[in-house]
């Protein structure tokens, strides 16, 4: 076996032991296995948040965007810092009212908040339905990463169905401990990879930073400005995508989620103070897709920039190592979004409209059959028909952002109505649809998501004060 | 409101004014800074300084309460 074989098997297999041993020890109610029983220090919950949002998406779009698109892919340094703010004022209190009422995940807030379980319900069906093409991008990125990585030897198909089985063998003993301690592996080899990469070729093919720009810029002097190379991203649609996903980035379900994990509420604020940081090795990342503009002009897929560039500038077995790197960086995300889309399906959907009277451990012995039925689906799709989800995934982002003003104004206003976040909601989600499966994004310049969203906070405060108004 | 949380709302509000609706004045190359366009230097900067704003506004928050509830609550 070759050396980039061995690190590449040798991770995925470490990363699967690391996950399945970090919930030996415990007793697994619903309690621990979604939300960690509420007990992760500083440095867990920085894992788990680190984790899920380096995804293979930070790793082979943001470089691929970089090549592809140029300027656009700036947003993606704007806009996890534009959430880590918001996440400052906003999950503390989100925190404390899930420790109170012992609230597991983003549906059972909405239940909560609104006293509604249609609105729970509704909430949860969105969620998983964003939830799953993302999951099929995480196993197609991780396909294609260990195929290029190890130069053919290992197809996509057989390191999709290796590495989503170990972690969904690691999701179910574990839980949400597991995804947060293989996180470690995941997030030091990540750094490496992306540092070495990301400062090493500029280096070796320009002899720096600056004369890797300096080249680029001599060449294509649009490339690094906003609208880049691709004319519909200009800067009015950066500036409302970076809004929007933005705001959109703690929506998430498993984001979300994530956050009830955390020990304290002093825990979240200092997790919000450091995590824009961890923005910056995304600048690494950005490097190397300019540069490989610049050294492989012409490449089919944009997205193979990154591992393209390694695979000529460096030898087989630190491929291998890039590889492995990023077959970890699509478990670890992967494996919170199997755990979220599972609790969702038995918690907020099958308990909350089948068996309103089930007791907790039969919900989480159905959240465990459901990481199975969860796991096999994804394989199926990512298999069988990686096409079939791909309108689902242009509108993930747009979906889950309409939760912000019904998560927002539950938290912060006390005139919010539960009849005006639904109607809300669903015109959000409804303008989403139409404008994007219309071929209306960018509209007007504007992204689409953030329209739906405009409308969506003005029908939510709208109703809110007319309702209130009127029963005064 | 407290004086003081809105002073911390103002220092979060300082990325949204810098990384979002100063783009259209600050998109382009030159001058070029430590090697990078303007832009992106710009951006990397606000992205490295949050965690300094962020900071300034928990300390201005904490203030406001005693200090024992600091750790759990």
């Amino acid at each position: 076996m070759s050396p980039a074989l061995l690190i590449i098997f040798g991770t995925i297999g470490a990363s699967s032991l690391v996950g399945i041993y970090a919930g030996r020890r415990m007793t697994m109610n619903l309690e621990n296995w979604t939300v960690g029983g509420r007990r992760f220090g500083v440095v867990l919950i920085w894992l788990l948040m680190a984790g899920e949002v380096y995804t293979t998406f930070t790793f082979l779009g943001a470089s691929g965007w970089a090549y592809g698109k140029g300027a656009p892919t700036y947003y993606i340094l704007i806009y996890g810092t534009l959430a880590y703010t918001l996440s400052f004022f906003i999950l503390p209190k989100l925190w404390r009212l899930g420790k109170r009422h012992g609230l597991h995940t983003q549906p059972d807030f909405f239940v909560k908040t609104y006293g509604s379980r249609p609105l729970g319900v509704f909430v949860a069906v969105v969620g998983i339905l964003s939830i799953l093409p993302y999951l099929q991008l995480q196993l197609a990125g991780l396909g294609m990463i260990v195929e290029i990585a190890s130069e053919g030897a290992i197809p996509a198909k057989l390191a999709i169905v290796l590495a989503f089985v170990l972690t969904c063998a690691f999701v179910y003993t574990s839980g949400i401990r597991g995804s947060a301690w293989v996180s470690v592996i995941k997030d030091v080899m990540m750094i490496a990879a992306v540092a070495v990469v990301g400062l090493g070729v500029p280096r070796i093919h320009f002899g720096g930073i600056g004369k890797m720009f300096k080249a680029l810029i001599a060449r294509m002097p649009d490339h690094l400005v906003f609208p880049g190379a691709a004319p519909p991203m200009d800067v009015l649609w950066v500036m409302s995508t970076v809004l929007l996903t933005g705001m959109g980035f703690y929506m998430w379900p498993h984001i979300f989620g994530s956050a009830f994990s955390a020990k304290s509420e002093r825990i979240i604020k200092r997790n919000a103070i450091i995590m824009p940081l961890y923005q910056l090795p995304i600048l690494f990342v950005l490097l190397v897709g300019f540069t490989a503009l610049l050294v492989l002009p012409g490449l089919k897929n944009p997205d193979s920039a990154f591992l393209a560039l390694v695979q000529k500038t460096y030898p087989s077995w630190f491929l291998g190592f890039v590889g492995a790197a990023g077959a970890v960086t699509a478990m670890v995300p992967a494996s919170i979004l199997v755990l979220f889309a599972s609790t969702l399906l038995a918690k907020n959907v099958y308990q909350a409209v089948f068996d309103p009277g089930a007791s907790e451990e039969k919900v989480m012995r159905l959240s465990r059959a459901m990481v199975i039925v969860i796991t096999a689906a994804a394989l199926v799709l990512a298999l069988f028909f990686p096409n079939a989800l791909v309108n689902l995934l242009l509108i993930g982002y747009d979906g889950v952002s309409q939760f912000f003003p019904g998560v927002v104004l539950g938290l912060f206003w006390k005139k919010v109505s539960r009849a005006g976040v639904f109607a809300g909601l669903a015109a959000g989600i409804s303008v989403a649809a139409v404008l994007v499966f219309g071929g209306h994004d960018p509209f007007l310049g504007l992204n689409a998501g953030f329209v739906a969203l405009a409308v969506n906070s003005v029908i939510a405060v709208g109703l809110s004060l007319f309702l209130s108004r009127r029963r005064r | 409101m407290r004086k003081r949380s809105r002073l911390a709302l103002l220092l979060g509000a300082v990325p949204f004014l810098t990384l979002v609706f100063a783009l259209p004045f600050v998109n382009r190359v030159e001058p070029v800074i430590l090697g990078f366009p303007f832009i992106l230097f710009w951006i990397v900067g606000w992205v490295a300084l949050t965690p300094v704003l962020l900071f300034l506004a928990d300390r201005i928050e904490r203030r406001d309460r005693p200090p024992d509830d600091s750790e759990e609550q």
